[in-house]
Parts: C-alpha cells; sequence; structure tokens
C-alpha cells in the first residue's frame, strides 16, 4: 500500500499547483492591457496597448483552432491534412450569414455550430472509412474542395469569390476597432471556454476511448469499443471547435477570404500542435502563441524573409525539442530538475561550508 | 437448439480458412462444453490462432458457422463480441502502452456500460467501471501498480494485465492465446493456478492455445489436436496422451525439441 500512496500523494500535489496555474494565467491576461497601459503610459483602448490586445486576440483564436487540432491529432491519432475545411466554413456562414440573412449575433452563432455539424458528420463517415495517410489524403480532397467553391465566380453574390467577403458587419459593441478591449476579453473568454469544454471531453468516458484508438484500435474494438463511432465523433467536436474559432476570426478580421480555407491555414494547426506539444491542449495553446509572436517579430525583424527563418526554427525543434514544449517538459521535468540539483549542488554546499566539493571548484 | 449435455457453449461447424491457396484451417468442427477448460494444441502453423480468429471474429471464415450457445455468431462486427460475453487475449502483448495499468482495465469495464459517447462527464466519476477495474487488478494481482504506464511493464506484468482487460469485461468465454508465450518459467505456474482460478470462481469457459504440453495437460478437461488446418484428435488428457496420430504429429516432435 505504502508504494501507491506516495505517486498518488505527489500527483495530488500537482494537480493543485497545476489548477493555481491556469486562473493566475487567465487573472494576468485579464490584467494585461492594463499593465501594458500602464507601463506605456498610453490610454488602454489606444497605441502601444491597443495594438498587443490585438496580437494576442489572434493568438487566442488560433489557440482554439491549434487546440481543435490537438484533439483530432493528439487524442485520437488522426492526422487531417483538411482542418481548415472547418474553420474555414465557419468564417465563411458568419460573414454570409451577418452580411446577408440580417440574422443576430447569437442566431449565427448556433448556426455556424449547426453547419459545423453537418459538416464534419458527412466528410467524417466517408474520409472515416480509411486511416492514416489515406484518410489524410481524403480530408486534403474534401478542404480544397471548399477552397476551390469559395472561390467560384458562379457563386460571386453570395461569396465574393477570389476577393473574399468584406465589410462583414458586426454589433457595435464587439467592433475589434472601436471596442478592442471588449473584443480581448470576450476572445479571452472563448478561449477559455473552449479549453475548459476540451480539458473536460479528454477527462470523459468518450476520450479516454478516444486515447485507446490512438493507441491501439483493434484491441478497443476487442474490448467492445465500435470504434468508428468514436472517431465520428472526435471529428465532430473538433470541427464544431474549429468552426467557432474560425466565427471568431471573421468577427475579427471583419471579413472571410479564401486563405481561411486554404492547406496553409492547416498546416499552421499541424505547426502549432507540433510546436506546443500533441495531445496535451495546452501545448497547441502555447504554440499558437509562440507561432503568431514569433511570426511578427520575425517579420519586423527580418521581413518579407521571415517564413524561411521561421521554417529553420521549426526543424531546429523537431530535432531539439521532438515532443513539443509541453511534450518534452512532461518528458523531463525530472530529468531536468535532477539535472538542476547536480548543477546547484557545489555550489550549494560550497556556500553553506568550506567543504572538499568547494574547494575542488 | 439441439441441448447436448454439457450444453455447448461455443460451436463451429465445418469452419475453414483460405489464405490464398493455403488453408490455414480446413473444416474444423469444435465444440466446447460450457464451463470448460478446452485447450487446442498442435505443432507451430497447425492453424490454432487462425481458428482464434475465426471463434473471436477477428477473421471472417472462407466458409462454415460459429455459434455461440446456438445462435450463429459468424461475420458479427469485432466490437460486439465483447458484449456478447466473449473475451480474447493475444500471443504478442497487446495493450495500450501509453495509459496506465488501471486506465487499460478501467477502458475494458466501462465498454459494457451505457455512459460510454457521456463527453460531458469526467471518467473518473464514473465509479463502478473503476470499482470492476479494481477488482480485475486484485484477481491478477496487479492492484500494486495501477499507477504504473501499460507500456513499462515487465513481460510477465504484462500478460496479467491481458488477463486483468478480459476480466473487466466479465466474459462467460475467455480465449486465451499463449497467455504464458515469453514468460519466464518461473513465473508460469503462478500464471496457470491464476488461470484455473478464473475458471472456477467465475464459473467461465476457457478455451487456451498453448505450447507448454505440462500447462496443457494438468489443468484441460479436454483437449483438441489441430494438425494442418485440420483437428486430428479430440479427446481428456489421458486419452490425448494415449493418441498414437498425436504422439506421431506433436508430442514426439516436442519431445524431441526438448531432449
Amino acid at each position: 500500500m505504502t508504494t501507491s500512496t506516495k505517486p498518488i500523494h505527489g500527483a495530488q500535489t500537482r494537480r493543485t499547483a497545476r489548477n493555481w496555474l491556469g486562473p493566475i494565467v487567465v487573472l494576468l491576461l485579464l490584467a494585461f492591457p492594463f499593465i501594458l497601459s500602464l507601463l506605456s503610459g498610453q490610454p488602454v483602448d489606444t497605441g502601444t496597448p491597443k495594438f498587443w490586445q490585438g496580437m494576442l486576440i489572434q493568438v487566442f483564436i488560433l489557440a482554439v483552432f491549434a487546440m481543435s487540432y490537438d484533439l483530432l491529432m493528439g487524442y485520437t491519432g488522426i492526422l487531417s491534412f483538411g482542418h481548415a475545411m472547418f474553420f474555414g466554413a465557419g468564417a465563411y456562414a458568419t460573414g454570409i450569414l451577418l452580411k446577408h440573412s440580417g440574422w443576430g449575433l447569437a442566431a449565427v452563432l448556433l448556426a455556424v455550430v449547426g453547419v459545423a455539424i453537418v459538416q464534419s458528420v458527412l466528410i467524417g463517415v466517408v474520409s472515416l472509412r480509411v486511416r492514416g495517410v489515406y484518410l489524410a489524403m481524403a480530408t486534403l480532397a474534401f478542404a480544397q474542395m471548399f477552397f476551390i467553391l469559395a472561390q467560384a465566380t458562379d457563386l460571386r453574390a453570395i461569396t465574393g469569390a477570389e476577393d473574399g467577403l468584406h465589410g462583414i458587419p458586426v454589433p457595435d459593441w464587439l467592433n475589434p476597432t472601436d471596442q478592442r478591449l471588449t473584443f480581448y476579453f470576450v476572445a479571452l473568454l472563448f478561449m477559455v471556454i473552449m479549453y475548459l469544454i476540451a480539458r473536460r471531453v479528454v477527462d470523459s468516458p468518450p476520450g479516454r476511448v478516444m486515447v485507446a484508438i490512438r493507441e491501439n484500435e483493434a484491441r478497443a474494438q476487442m474490448i467492445g469499443y465500435n470504434t468508428f463511432g468514436y472517431k465520428l465523433m472526435a471529428v465532430t467536436l473538433s470541427g464544431v471547435m474549429a468552426a467557432l474559432a474560425g466565427f471568431m476570426n471573421a468577427l475579427w478580421n471583419l471579413n472571410a477570404t479564401p486563405d481561411v480555407l486554404s492547406v496553409e491555414t492547416t498546416i499552421n494547426a499541424l505547426l502549432m500542435t507540433i510546436i506546443g506539444g500533441v495531445g496535451t491542449l495546452i501545448g497547441p495553446m502555447l504554440g499558437a502563441g509562440v507561432y503568431q509572436l514569433l511570426g511578427y517579430w520575425l517579420n519586423a525583424t527580418f521581413g518579407p524573409r521571415w517564413p524561411l527563418i521561421i521554417g529553420v526554427i521549426y526543424i531546429l525543434l523537431v530535432l531539439f525539442v521532438p515532443y513539443g514544449i509541453v511534450g518534452t517538459w512532461q518528458l523531463r521535468r525530472n530529468d531536468m530538475r535532477a539535472g538542476w540539483a547536480r548543477l546547484i549542488r557545489p555550489l550549494r554546499t560550497g556556500l553553506e561550508a568550506d567543504t572538499p566539493g568547494a574547494t575542488k571548484k | 437448439m439441439p441441448e447436448t449435455s454439457p450444453a455447448t457453449i461455443i460451436e463451429t461447424r465445418n469452419v475453414t480458412k483460405h489464405f490464398g491457396g493455403l488453408r490455414a484451417v480446413d473444416g474444423v468442427s469444435l465444440h466446447v462444453a460450457a464451463g470448460a477448460m478446452h485447450s487446442i494444441i498442435g505443432p507451430n502453423g497447425a492453424g490454432k490462432t487462425t481458428l482464434f480468429n475465426l471463434i473471436s471474429g477477428y477473421l471472417k471464415p472462407t466458409s462454415g458457422q460459429v455459434l455461440l450457445r446456438g445462435r450463429n455468431i459468424t461475420g458479427v462486427p469485432l466490437h460486439r463480441m465483447a458484449h456478447m460475453g466473449i473475451g480474447r487475449s493475444f500471443q504478442i502483448t497487446n495493450v495500450f502502452p501509453e495509459l496506465t495499468v488501471m486506465e487499460n482495465v478501467r477502458l475494458a469495464a466501462q465498454a459494457l456500460g451505457k455512459d460510454n459517447y457521456a463527453f460531458w462527464r469526467a471518467a473518473d466519476s464514473l465509479r463502478r467501471y473503476t470499482q470492476a477495474a479494481e477488482r480485475a487488478l486484485l484477481e491478477v494481482g496487479l492492484d500494486a501498480k495501477a499507477d504504473v504506464t501499460a507500456g513499462v511493464l515487465p513481460h510477465g506484468d504484462k500478460r496479467r494485465l491481458e488477463l486483468a482487460i478480459i476480466l473487466a469485461g466479465d466474459p462467460e468465454v475467455l480465449l486465451l492465446d499463449e497467455p504464458t508465450a515469453g514468460m519466464a518459467s518461473e513465473q508460469v505456474p503462478s500464471l496457470v493456478a491464476m488461470i484455473a482460478r478464473i475458471r472456477t470462481a467465475g464459473n467461465k469457459t476457457i478455451i487456451l492455445v498453448e505450447h507448454n504440453m505440462s500447462i496443457v495437460m494438468n489443468i484441460s478437461d479436454r483437449i483438441s489436436v489441430m494438425h494442418q488446418g485440420r483437428l486430428l484428435a479430440e479427446g481428456n488428457p489421458q486419452e490425448i496422451a494415449a493418441n498414437e496420430s498425436v504422439q506421431k504429429a506433436y508430442l514426439g516432435e516436442f519431445h524431441d525439441e526438448h531432449s
């Protein structure tokens, strides 16, 4: 019994620490605009504070998108090359409905969820019949269909064809330019809610089945799970979450252009997930932050050559941080602590007394 | 349903499986009595594992039928098998390596419940599955290692985990494919005793594929001998030991290997 008490105790302490960390980060993010305002001496809704609110709003939206990808790739082991179609469809549905239907924001939000459910169930039913690379190819084909459809000139009146939709009308209280601070809080709230939902999903009974499918699908079937149903559920939950990120993206940019449906958008989700740590939820959110802020900084420093440099950084990350930021931390945390203890031990003993260890140094 | 005494729980009727030109299983008709410890033996390549795959639904027979208590279950989807009371272990350890021991077993218990799609609930809150998993772990003696990641378990413990996963599904029929494969010889007797205990305590039927003849002879009620995809002989351990064609096909070969 003693052997099992100890790790459980350790897990509880860790969990308490983690429970504190989340709210602290959220509080810091809530205070961030005001802290920046104090530091820069500028009012909170202008200049530097306003600019950085915009930067973080984009991080929050991308974080939800990356997290939705993690549900699929990291937790269920489904590699999709077409995730942009959910994000893009969410953005387009938002733009089209706000522009042409005259519906309120809440109705549009519900409609986006409905569209995403239909879209992901249909695409899931067809593409989940194959596995692995074939599934990736099937999803890529579906995504390209949407990409081409969005640019079809016959639909210019609805989608704006290759120009996309511009000037999406957003309620005044949520205008991303005039009400930046409100939008910032809404986007932060959106991300927190989405994280809590995703966390609950992965810790739920079907969430565990999703991981079992990733680990060993044949065995999951043998112990009694109809794995197709769970994979379809993962695709749908992930699709709805991506569509909601697309919804926020359309509200933020006040437009929906074909590039939200492009392969590049999917690759970005993949990059953010891998940079942050596959199958960790927090990782992809951090990955979104790294991606967005690094991209901004590299662009400002190196100009248009920045994608080249982010490519090099990406290769270095894959080589040296292969499990992503969070994944590598989880794996190496004990080694790192031990290494750190080894490193400072001679120093500590040296400070405490004139020990042989210190003289050797 | 034709009732014979004792009641047949698993029956194969002339099952045949071809892989291209190879007849891996060739017209096997097998009756397994409810509550029996029924072993299937035979030299390598005799078709034992293929027969297991046919009974457990992993493969569909080219022809013939598999019946569970007189009901035809040929071609039933794999994931229905556990719900019908058939649990199966694998010759090669086949667990969820990145999950904990507890989670491996808990998932098997949860599979039989009705809360499987409740994505708004916490998995840990479903106490009855955790309790079923704890019982199964206790039964195989892995309760102290519940929090260990399954992938890092020593081989013998992985074999026990295989058993616990099946037990958590509370099957009536256990198909055990070489449960002692690769185990250190000093660990074998305790696992065999465990299997015997599981059978009597839970009143379960066990169908066993095993290479180790001393195990088979000691614990089986009935033995079917396969050779080149066919049933060569069937009987109780004494009959099989005395059977000349069996000795020629299998036992002789086996003793040669070990002398």
